[in-house]
């Protein structure tokens, strides 16, 4: 027990297993992206073919056919949309939250976390009859509106635990020089908070490019975004693997890069500060 | 800069340590909140209350609890609180358990480490109707399928997971999405331990297993549980991945109370009977809430 060195080594086989793990993991994601550069033939040939000349026919046939730019520009509007309108409406609250706490304060944080806990499909319904009756149904209008209101609450609690780490003196400053709070909010903390800004953003947008609950059944056709097109690979008939493939790759690989970015201020955005 | 609006009742005196009204920054957010929060869920509960069929016009008026009574006489209702139960438990456990032996693992130096976590946490950030589909198509599928292509290679009969093993598939998907996440949350959660705590407790000869338990795991007790609630929200109302594999069959073997609550009001259109329905996944949802509000609520007076 009194040697240094012996307790640094970790044993030899534990990188073995992390990356035995790491591949097992990831492999559907792999298989899936090699499946995209297969011929239809092919992606469903057994035993499955390792060996193949890939094609990018798959790509061109998605692009081409499916009314896929109109997907990717649905979510590309929501998820963006949502997450610029979620921060109109959460910057100025997390800064007064952040810099001019009340008592009612923290009962108001809490109270603004307890509306995410609301179970989408306990209001499934009446938002159904509401969107049918406004016109909303199946328009990227009604669904932007919907992600800016689930994605609020962690956008607020985000925006508040950076705004609370900005040292007030720089603020304090500021007011001394005669700022008053829009000066302060715009031009002091603003520049300030951008980092913070931003990966709270991204959050949001990740959030919204990948909800599958409202989109399914809100949207259809001219509003869907791309979680509702995959899923209409999954009807039965006829099996287009290849091209459900490339569909399914360029729709998770920007969020992927962008997840694997930022993970580490996901962290404590997905679980309102508790973990950081 | 003076033409920015200021604020109500600082105009004046902006100089000392001022009585500021930030309410009409506050206000827009916790109205929109707040209607969010009330409007739909009256309108579930008026539902839930009236007799209101959209394929039957003329039924109509007060039902009173004449919906929940139907629904508790509805043995689809029990199976489908039984199979939310299921899948929110199962996939609870692996998760915690994978994810907390993953962030001790991935915690370790090994090369190549920060590209090996890179590939565990991946599966998170795909949208659930593609990681269901993957699954479905490429890797559980009976006849095309990687699995079934890897059994009849040694002689085994390819399994139909989806008919023979229903609500398990959809435990391995749906568990496949989160422990990345339980593992996100436990890695960053470890990566907080002292170091000098776990000098001490290997001078003072403690084996790995008793490292883990005895440091390691009172540690993460408090992620874990975060996770867990966190988790628990979601699982409740997990839908895409049935809705694009199972549709809540064969029967009901993959109905969860999502599932139950879509299919009767969307595809049967029986708006009062789907409400109460609603009225009960929100009942459910805010028990969990409770739990998750206090630990946050706790953290936040720790500050």
């Amino acid at each position: 027990m009194s040697m240094p060195s012996t307790f640094q080594k970790p044993p030899r086989w534990i990188p073995v297993l992390a990356w035995v793990i790491a591949i097992l993991i990831f492999f559907p994601i792999f298989w899936m992206a090699l499946t995209s550069f297969k011929t239809e033939t092919e992606a469903i040939s057994t035993p499955p073919s390792l060996f193949f000349v890939p094609t990018m026919e798959n790509y061109t046939d998605v692009i081409d056919r499916s009314n896929y730019a109109r997907f990717v520009w649905n979510s590309i509007a929501v998820s963006f949309g949502s997450t610029l309108l979620a921060l109109a409406f959460a910057i100025p609250a997390a800064y007064a939250m952040a810099f001019f706490p009340t008592k009612r304060t923290p009962s108001t944080l809490l109270w603004m976390l307890s509306t995410k806990m609301m179970p989408p499909v306990g209001v499934l319904i009446p938002m159904y009859l509401l969107f049918k009756t406004l016109g909303l149904l199946d328009t990227v209008t009604g669904l932007l509106i919907i992600y800016t209101l689930i994605n609020l609450p962690i956008v607020v609690w985000m925006l508040y635990t950076y705004f609370k780490d900005v040292p007030g003196e720089i603020l304090e400053a500021g007011r001394v020089d005669g700022a008053n709070p829009m000066q302060e909010l715009f031009l002091l903390l603003l520049p300030l908070a951008v980092p913070g800004i931003a990966s709270t953003g991204l959050l949001s947008v990740i959030l919204s490019w990948n909800e599958a609950f409202w989109s399914l059944n809100l949207t259809s056709s001219q509003g869907a975004p791309l979680t509702a097109f995959i899923a209409s690979f999954s009807s039965p008939q006829g099996l287009f693997w290849a091209k459900l493939s490339a569909a399914s790759l360029m729709a998770i690989a920007p969020i992927l890069v962008v997840g694997w970015m930022s993970q580490r201020q996901l962290v404590s955005g997905l679980t309102f500060g508790a973990v950081k | 800069m003076t033409t920015l609006a200021p604020a109500p009742s600082a105009a004046l005196p902006a100089k000392t340590n001022r009585e500021v009204d930030t309410r009409p920054l506050l206000w827009p957010s916790v109205i929109v909140l707040f209607l969010w929060m009330i409007v739909p869920l009256a309108m579930t509960l008026y539902f839930s209350v009236i007799r209101y069929n959209l394929l039957n016009p003329a039924l109509t008026g007060f039902a009173g609890l004449e919906n929940y009574s139907f629904l508790f006489d509805d043995p689809t209702l029990w199976t489908s609180l039984w199979n939310t139960l299921v899948l929110v438990g199962s996939v609870l456990i692996i998760t915690v358990v994978f994810g907390t032996l993953f962030a001790v693992l991935y915690n370790q130096e090994f090369p190549g480490r920060n590209i090996a976590r890179l590939l565990v946490i991946a599966p998170f950030f795909v949208m659930p109707t593609v990681s269901a589909l993957v699954w479905k198509n490429m890797m559980m599928h009976p006849v095309y399928g990687l699995i079934a292509s890897l059994q009849s290679m040694v002689g085994l009969t390819p399994t139909d997971w989806f008919t023979d093993y229903p609500m398990f598939s959809v435990i391995v998907i749906v568990a496949w999405q989160w422990v990345p996440f339980a593992f996100l949350i436990l890695l960053t959660a470890i990566q907080s331990l002292d170091s000098e705590q776990k000098e001490a407790a290997r001078i003072d000869g403690a084996g790995p297993l008793a490292m883990f338990f005895y440091i390691t795991l009172p540690h993460l007790s408090r992620a874990i549980s975060v996770v867990i609630m966190i988790e628990t929200i979601f699982l409740l109302t997990i839908f895409a991945e049935i809705y694009v594999t199972t549709s809540g069959g064969p029967g009901t073997a993959t109905t969860n109370l999502a599932w139950l609550i879509y299919s009767v009001g969307l595809l049967q259109f029986d708006v009062g009977y789907a409400s109460a329905g609603g009225i009960i996944a929100v009942i459910l949802a805010n028990v969990v809430a409770f739990f998750l509000v206090r630990t946050v609520s706790r953290n936040l007076q720790q500050g």
